[in-house]
């Protein structure tokens, strides 16, 4: 058996799995039901000022008959009393002290309103910090969340001053709604973060209701903008998490990736492209905490065949197999190849060939049955000539 | 042993006569079977339909709510669309060709999709097709069956005036009066119609036979062109002592009676025995066990390898508790005061492969018998012979002779579906109609007679 147990910044954890910052992490009897389940850490929601949530504020992207291939939200941080939230994280602390306990922050935007926050919040026992420069909707309005992770200089100012205050590990959250994470991400790491995590949500519309013509989520027949997450976002947040993983400043630094990770093979990915671990939380919305049972089963089922004691002997494996473009070997080719004996002759690689690409694929007229073979010639023809 | 009437509850009347192959309960149920669609490419599912539906279409049409969409799809290849999806061996035909069939998966349930698009269009009078303005042209059609509205749909889309002439006293041809009642309801057949006709310009008179209440000359006259759609009805006799018995009996006739009329009306033996292995002796074998016959024997003179039903129409024979005789073939019908008491067949055994190809039936010269008190038969059915020489068509054997165009020897007279080719599918029919339609409008624009 594979030993999954993650150490991020000295933080500790059976597993590297850790609830994100959300509903699922905002009170006590979740966070309990989460560690009962097995999960290795929680991202404490999000606490600050005391905020009003409006009750509509999820909807969802479904594709091709699966459900909730994208989710969106427009909650705010924690709506809940700020005295109630401390005493609940240090009960659960009391109860599972050997998991991580992080607790994400937005202050207002002055030092004092961070530096006491900081200072109530260190009084639980929490284990870590994150700081929430991410959240795209409802705080930005108010200077806060992705108002100061798109201003690199913003977020610096406001590192400095947690690290001022903070006596333990500080994890900064980026967020996603900029052209690069590389220069907020550079700008935090000099300020002197311990870590990065990302990515958080992406601003989106998921959809309209063709009946009413109002934009989902429908609050009173209006709507704003939310956070996109979920498997939908996956692969925007591996790109993210690589440009960190590959910038010589925000390398130096762990991070907790985040974004659509759904099950132990995602995980595993965002390892390699160099999160020391990860977080949750979509998924286990949509299915509740017993999915971590499959994350570790599957990861260390994985991890025993490729002969991987430890998550640092493949944390970051696959970054350098991401390069430029300039350096591909140009001269590499691949042929399609049909196995004739397994084609169901359902002709979609004839129609994707023809229609979209390079008109490489032979059709035999048959009834009911048409044959379809490979044109190698084609097929393997430098396409730069557009011959 | 008596064939008599009221065997059953109306309890059991209703369970027995229930939708064998029910409907998809919610729009979920149908997006769970739809979303499974690979959605091919010149797919072998359409290229196996008579009708050439755009299955893959219909069916995607589903999956993006757009179920007017997806009825407009089917309806435009066949306009019988909704009755096909019941009543179609698509074992044989669509749902068989499907690719998941290669990948030893189940196959899209193509004709439960079909359906569900169809029913919702038909229930809630989807007005899908617009009919172009008249343009002075009219047509009579014989026989409202599948091929005739099939081909009177498409000549009114084009702004032809077409009349229908029905001997019956309802439309829809074998669908109403010859097909199982499980697999599609008399009122679903007439709700079919209606809807088919609902586009205007379609005129069916009710209890016209041809050569009776009307004559071809007449439609000649009256008429830019005719189309005989008047199918076959005519069962085929076995030619054996005591075929006249009291207790023997046609399936068609059978079947037209369980249609026509109600459940408990319906008279049925203790002991029936059905002569055939067609659609038609399935359809007849399982009601009589459906109306509380105690035993049915299907009685067939080669083996279950040369049987012209479909594995999944037998299979509801046997799992209505049918027996099945294999190379068994009717030799005499012996009664007692006039009454069917025992069917004596002669036992067969296999030669050389037939016409069909199929191998044929030869008399080992041995006898056995049946204890019955009912013979349904149901060795297939032939054409109007007489009317059709009475008429001075071309046949070959009863059977209307058309030519590439679908026309027949006569001038401006046109042909298509059973009538023609002897009995197939409902399918075939709608496509003869359609390829009617097709010639006819064709002769209509190059002949400008009138």
């Amino acid at each position: 058996m594979a030993n999954l147990s993650a150490d991020f910044l000295g933080i500790k954890s059976p597993n590297p799995f850790w609830l994100a910052s959300a509903p699922p992490t905002d009170k006590k009897i979740n966070v309990l039901r989460a560690f009962e389940a097995g999960w290795g850490g929680v991202v404490w929601k999000t606490l600050g000022s005391q905020v009003k949530n409006v009750s509509s504020r999820y909807s969802a992207v479904d594709f091709n008959g699966g459900r909730v291939m994208g989710f969106n939200n427009i909650e705010l941080i924690s709506d809940r009393p700020l005295a109630i939230n401390l005493k609940e994280i240090e009960e659960c602390i009391r109860l599972f002290p050997d998991r991580a306990m992080i607790v994400s922050l937005m202050a207002d935007n002055n030092k004092e309103s961070w530096h006491e926050l900081i200072k109530q919040v260190e009084a639980t026992g929490a284990h870590g910090l994150e700081l929430n420069f991410g959240c795209p909707h409802g705080m930005t309005e108010r200077g806060m969340g992705a108002a100061v992770g798109q201003d690199p200089e913003i977020a610096r100012m406001v590192v400095e001053w947690v690290m001022e205050k903070a006596t333990i590990p500080v994890i900064t959250k980026l967020t996603p709604n900029v052209h690069s994470v590389v220069p907020t991400g550079k700008a935090v790491v000099e300020a002197g973060t311990d870590a990065l995590s990302l990515i958080n949500t992406i601003q989106s519309v998921t959809g309209i209701d063709l009946d009413t013509l109002v934009p989902n989520p429908n609050v009173a027949g209006k709507s704003v903008y939310g956070g996109y997450c979920g498997p939908a976002v996956k692969p925007i947040a591996l790109k993210m998490l690589t440009t960190i993983s590959q910038n010589p400043v925000t390398s130096k630094v762990p991070i907790s990736g985040i974004g659509g990770v759904s099950n132990w093979k995602d995980a595993a990915e965002f390892l390699l492209l160099g999160a020391s671990n990860v977080q949750v939380c979509t998924a286990a919305m949509k299915y509740g905490f017993r999915i971590v049972e499959d994350l570790c089963e599957g990861l260390s089922n994985w991890m025993d065949e490729k002969g991987f004691a430890t998550l640092n002997d493949f944390i970051g494996k696959s970054v350098p197999n991401i390069t430029h473009w300039e350096d591909l070997d140009i001269n590499y080719h691949i042929v399609a190849n049909i196995n004739q004996d397994k084609c169901i002759h359902c002709g979609l690689c004839y129609i994707a060939c023809e229609d979209t690409s390079h008109q490489s694929i032979n059709l035999n007229y048959g009834n009911p049955y048409n044959t379809y073979t490979i044109k190698e010639e084609e097929c393997n023809k430098e396409k730069v000539l557009n011959t | 042993m008596a064939i008599i009437n009221h065997r059953l509850t109306a309890e059991q009347y209703e369970q027995n006569f229930s939708d064998i192959h029910p409907p998809f309960e919610t729009h979920n149920a149908a997006l769970v079977d739809a979303n499974r669609c690979l959605f091919c490419y010149d797919a072998p599912c359409t290229k196996s339909c008579p009708t050439s539906i755009n299955i893959p279409k219909f069916i995607k049409q589903i999956t993006t709510d757009n179920i007017k969409g997806s009825a407009h799809t089917i309806f435009s290849s066949n306009i019988f669309g909704g009755g096909c999806s019941k009543v179609c061996p698509v074992e044989k035909l669509c749902e068989g060709a499907c690719v998941y069939n290669l990948m030893e998966e189940e196959a899209i349930p193509i004709a439960k999709l079909q359906r569900y698009s169809t029913e919702k269009a038909i229930a809630q009078k989807w007005k899908l097709f617009e009919r172009k303005p008249s343009i002075g042209k009219k047509v009579a059609i014989v026989g409202a069956g599948p091929a005739g509205l099939s081909c009177a749909h498409v000549l009114s889309r084009e702004g032809i005036d077409v009349t229908v002439y029905e001997k019956e006293s309802k439309g829809g041809g074998l669908m109403t009066y010859g097909i199982a009642a499980y697999k599609v309801t008399p009122q679903f057949c007439e709700e079919e119609v209606n809807y088919i006709t609902s586009l205007g310009g379609i005129d069916i008179k009710y209890n016209q036979a041809l050569g009776e209440q009307v004559t071809l000359d007449e439609l000649r006259q009256n008429y830019d062109a005719v189309y005989l759609g008047f199918g076959v009805g005519l069962a085929r006799q076995l030619e054996i002592p005591g075929e006249n018995m009291e207790g023997v009996v046609d399936a068609l006739q059978f079947i037209y009676n369980i249609r026509s009329k109600q459940y408990k009306e319906i008279p049925v033996g203790d002991k029936v025995a059905v002569i055939g292995l067609g659609m038609t002796a399935i359809d007849a074998a399982t009601q009589a066990k459906r109306l509380g016959a105690k035993e049915v024997t299907i009685v067939y003179r080669r083996t279950e390898a040369e049987k012209p039903c479909t594995d999944v129409e037998l299979d509801i024979a046997k799992l209505d508790g049918c027996n099945l005789l294999w190379l068994a073939s009717p030799k005499e019908v012996i009664g007692k005061e006039g009454k069917v008491s025992q069917l004596v067949c002669s036992v067969m055994s296999l030669g050389e492969p037939d016409a069909s190809g199929r191998r044929s039936p030869i008399d080992t010269g041995n006898t056995l018998t049946l204890e019955v008190d009912m013979v349904i038969k149901a060795a297939g059915q032939i054409p109007f012979e007489q009317l059709v020489t009475t008429h001075q068509i071309n046949n070959n054997k009863g059977r209307v002779t058309i030519d590439s165009n679908c026309a027949t020897n006569m001038e401006g007279v046109f042909a298509g579906g059973d009538c023609v080719n002897g009995g197939k599918e409902v399918v075939d029919a709608v496509q003869a109609g359609k390829d009617g339609a097709a010639a006819i409008l064709e002769y209509l624009a190059t002949n400008n007679t009138n």
